[in-house]
């Protein structure tokens, strides 16, 4: 099939964009999404242009790297599937697609379709860890956890931190990131020395790299590769609300 | 010491790395005493660095899987200063994180008669033997607390209804004792490993170096101290210096192009460091993974693993007639041949990965292969789903049809799933004593990149367990012995060897951006892959090895005339960074084969067709090559030099394997 593709050309982080319009002619519906950009990467440096940059790296879903935003949502139109694994079986002959990158704040452009995420580092940084140091820790089997609270810690921490949530979000939140992180860490028992910390300094955090503050809106669980749902944001903020009566600050 | 970065000093000539001659003889350092003590005696007889000092020292760390992350993490939370790099935009990214099916420990939960010993056992035969009897019995003894460590650390094993610790059988085991965290068992440990090294950035006691690519290795007065990287967003080429380097940087399977390894995948940084001196071990001993999705087309860009699990329900199938193009469901049973149950009635369709990869390609090189090319061969849950219902199926491999239909397009309930063999990791690498220290002192290397656990041939859940021993429990000791040992380094950035590696990177970029021919990097990276593939995959023959060796030179020649790399060097250039890994597989490649041409025995991965059994499965010939082989390349790749080191067996009795 051919297809008509609208790239967002970006320099460098300080260079201005633009939308650059290629035809693709030789798409076949077996390859991937990004199978098909770098077909036509081959042919763009065959004819002596700069191929178009993007981020991928496993291109089995796990990663968490890849970051395309295709005709106006995450990942593109199927559910639960991330850019890498999207074939092109779901487009048609004729169509016209939009490739941008994730567009926030706290996500700059570095280079046509690849952002800086190093904020979500930041907040992981701030909370998202238990502090067990290597080497003290008792046997596995000593404490037991509820076959339930550890599937629905598994739930949350099958994140694998793309930043979809954010790119969706009408205000760039990055709470279903977070609350999945947090949900996951604070469900499970080893985690609840920390439970309320985290929360306060990861939250804390968040804002000041300028994602902004969720409202309810559902876009970043329509769009997450991973269905992580909301009800981790909800979780998330009870804890707050626990931190807060707790007198604990960032 | 300043550990500061600098800008390079102008250019210089280039300047062939040149390799020290080979030492005569090749000693692993393995501590004296019955296999049950050896780690214990050595980690009493090491020497410890004064906990007041440790923050005089700075460890590079490169690569941030779980040998990687979980060294730097370790290392930091000892005190030292880390370093630590990865290609990738976050550390959470490495191809740990691809890792399915679980992780090996001995815990004996099951109470099935699991033990250390046991599990020392099962993965010194599963390597077909050719792996260190002292290193794997520590990697066995440590498996327990690398579980215990993860669960401490928030890693959500899969569990039963008590509470406990839910755990699965695997493959070249007959006990339970694979721990597993749904089909994501890699994901939560190296995101586990990622959090404890966040804590230490936190903490400033590691500095995380996102977008870096090691480039080259800086090397004075015979001990690593330091090394070069290309900053992948800048282009930013600096020096980054230390006490010691530790490298986990995985390992080398794109070399065959198509793999299941992550794109960005590479050998350049252990590769850079064998042309600096570091031995290069056993580098033919490749594994082929029999269930993985198979090539759709010539832009096929890597491939995707289906978990083996699914050959517990699904049975393997070719027709009997070769050529028989006729839908699966329009194939009679009696035309089907299940040549898996029909040449191994005892294991059938759960014959180990090695046979089972062969198997297929023979049936494909019959002709009886299906789909498109007739490379694939039909994984059918027809009978299972009769037997046992939909729902059963549904809900033992759900995610993986779905995967497979999300890849395919095909609904695996109704057709049989399409498989072909792929490869998927690499039991070679640099060479380490039990310290996991190379023949360059200073420089360790964990994880996938060593050679040191898994002999020829790894059982599954091995790997994720491998990594993090060697990152979370053997390095930060091991490291520490180094460093008390040898003091601080008193190498600094105006050391001339500082800037000549510095120039040497340079010029190599240089280099690649000036060639400006007609060929892309993928172009020619796609055709080293059908070269590894097609004579040194599966099977191999002197024959088929030595026509490799022919077309491989050519190839590389090519290439430094003829590649086109488009852009400029200052600046985020994906091109660049593929054109240098290519430029080094297709050195590495060519070592692969000369290891693979001078192995003229079968064993584990690495089948050479004059050595089978009259049943057509792999012949050791212990008396000949029951060594490791460490390779030494000087100046040029196409000659390098073989130092043996003798395998001794004094727990473990030989024996040849069978799958009958």
């Amino acid at each position: 099939m051919k297809l008509t593709l609208k790239v967002w050309r970006q320099k460098n982080p300080n260079a201005p964009g633009r939308f650059e319009t290629y035809e693709h002619p030789d798409v076949n519906e077996h390859m991937s999404f990004l199978e098909m950009l770098d077909v036509l990467n081959q042919q763009l440096i065959e004819r002596g242009e700069e191929p178009i940059a993007f981020d991928h790296d496993c291109r089995e879903g796990i990663c968490g790297i890849c970051s395309l935003m295709i005709d106006g949502v995450a990942h593109g139109p199927e559910r639960a599937t991330t850019a890498c694994q999207l074939h092109m079986r779901f487009f048609n002959d004729g169509d016209t697609v939009t490739i941008e990158p994730w567009r926030a704040r706290a996500f700059p452009v570095l280079k046509d379709l690849i952002v800086d995420r190093s904020a979500f580092d930041r907040i992981i940084q701030a909370g998202g860890f238990i502090s067990a140091g290597i080497g003290g820790a008792p046997d596995a089997n000593a404490t037991l956890v509820p076959k339930p609270n550890a599937d629905r810690a598994m739930d949350a921490a099958t994140c694998i931190g793309c930043g979809a949530c954010v790119a969706a979000c009408p205000n760039a939140s990055a709470m279903l990131f977070a609350s999945a992180k947090i949900g996951h860490l604070n469900l499970l028992p080893q985690g609840q020395p920390e439970r309320y910390t985290r929360v306060a300094r990861m939250v804390a955090q968040m804002e000041h790299e300028g994602f902004g503050a969720c409202t309810n809106m559902g876009e970043c669980e329509a769009v997450c590769p991973k269905e992580i749902s909301m009800d981790f944001i909800s979780l998330m903020n009870k804890d707050r609300i626990g931190a807060a009566l707790r007198g604990i600050r960032d | 010491m300043t550990t500061d970065s600098i800008a390079p000093a102008p250019p210089a000539p280039v300047r062939t790395p040149v390799a020290p001659t080979p030492s005569v003889v090749l000693d692993a350092k393995i501590p004296d005493g019955p296999i049950e003590q050896k780690w214990e005696k050595h980690t009493f007889e090491m020497q410890l660095v004064n906990p007041a000092n440790k923050r005089r020292y700075t460890i590079i760390v490169v690569g941030t899987g779980l040998a990687g992350a979980g060294a730097a993490a370790a290392l930091g939370e000892l005190g030292y200063n880390v370093k630590s790099f990865c290609y990738q935009d976050s550390p959470r990214r490495a191809h740990s994180i691809a890792a399915q099916g679980g992780i090996n420990a001995s815990k004996n939960y099951r109470n099935d008669g699991d033990s250390i010993y046991r599990l020392f056992y099962d993965t010194v035969k599963g390597g077909d033997f050719r792996a260190r009897e002292g290193n794997v019995y520590r990697l066995a003894e440590i498996s327990g607390n690398i579980i215990d460590q993860c669960v401490a650390l928030g890693v959500p094993f899969a569990r039963e209804y008590g509470g406990l610790l839910d755990t699965r059988s695997f493959g070249g085991a007959l006990v339970s004792r694979t721990f597993y965290a749904r089909g994501q068992t890699g994901q939560q440990l190296l995101l586990g490993a990622y959090s404890a090294l966040e804590r230490q950035v936190a903490l400033g006691k590691v500095q995380m170096h996102t977008r870096h690519e090691m480039l080259e290795l800086i090397v004075v007065d015979d001990r690593a101290v330091g090394i070069v990287t290309r900053d992948m967003v800048t282009g930013e080429i600096e020096a980054h210096l230390g006490d010691a380097v530790v490298m986990a940087t995985g390992g080398y399977g794109n070399v065959f192009y198509l793999s299941t390894m992550a794109k960005g995948c590479n050998a350049t940084a252990i590769w850079r460091a064998h042309r600096k001196g570091a031995a290069f071990a056993n580098p033919c001993y490749t594994q082929i993974h029999p269930t993985c999705i198979p090539v759709a087309g010539s832009y096929q860009s890597k491939l995707t693993l289906m978990s083996e699990s699914l050959r517990n329900d699904g049975r393997v199938w070719v027709p009997k007639t070769p050529g028989d193009t006729r839908s699966p469901d329009q194939i009679p049973e009696s035309e089907r041949d299940y040549y898996l149950e029909r040449k191994y009635p005892s294991y059938g369709n759960l014959a180990p990965r090695d046979i089972a990869s062969r198997a297929a390609k023979e049936a494909c090189d019959d002709g009886r292969g299906v789909g498109p090319g007739g490379l694939g061969v039909y994984l059918d849950f027809a009978d299972a789903t009769r037997r046992l219902g939909a729902n059963v199926i549904r809900e033992r491999y759900g995610n993986l049809f779905d995967m497979y239909n999300r890849i395919t397009g095909e609904d695996p309930y109704t057709v049989p799933m399409r498989i072909y063999p792929a490869v998927h990791y690499t039991m070679g690498g640099l060479w380490v004593d039990y310290n996991l220290m190379s023949t360059i002192p200073g420089l360790f290397v964990g994880g996938e990149a060593n050679f040191s656990d898994h002999g020829a041939n790894r059982l599954g859940a091995s790997a994720l367990m491998q990594g993090l021993a060697d990152g979370y429990f053997i390095l930060p000791m091991t490291v520490g012995d180094y460093l008390a040992k040898n003091r601080q380094s008193t190498v600094t950035m105006d050391h001339p060897a500082v800037s000549e590696a510095l120039n040497e990177v340079e010029a190599r970029t240089r280099r690649l951006m000036g060639i400006n021919g007609a060929r892309t990097v993928d172009s020619i990276h796609r055709e080293l892959g059908r070269i590894m593939w097609e004579y040194c995959g599966m099977a191999r023959t002197d024959a088929s090895l030595r026509k490799a060796l022919q077309l491989i030179p050519e190839l590389r020649e090519q290439f430094w005339k003829d590649v086109r790399v488009p852009g400029d060097g200052n600046e985020l250039n994906q091109e660049l960074e593929k054109a240098g890994r290519v430029a080094d597989f297709l050195e590495l490649g060519e070592l692969i084969c000369i290891d693979a041409l001078h192995r003229t025995e079968s064993c584990g991965g690495h089948f050479r067709e004059e050595s089978q059994t009259e049943d057509g499965e792999a012949l050791r010939d212990d008396e000949n090559f029951s060594y490791v082989a460490a390779w030494f390349t000087g100046d040029s790749p196409s000659s390098p030099k073989l130092v043996k080191e003798p395998l001794a067996f004094e727990n473990i009795h030989l024996a040849q394997r069978s799958y009958k």
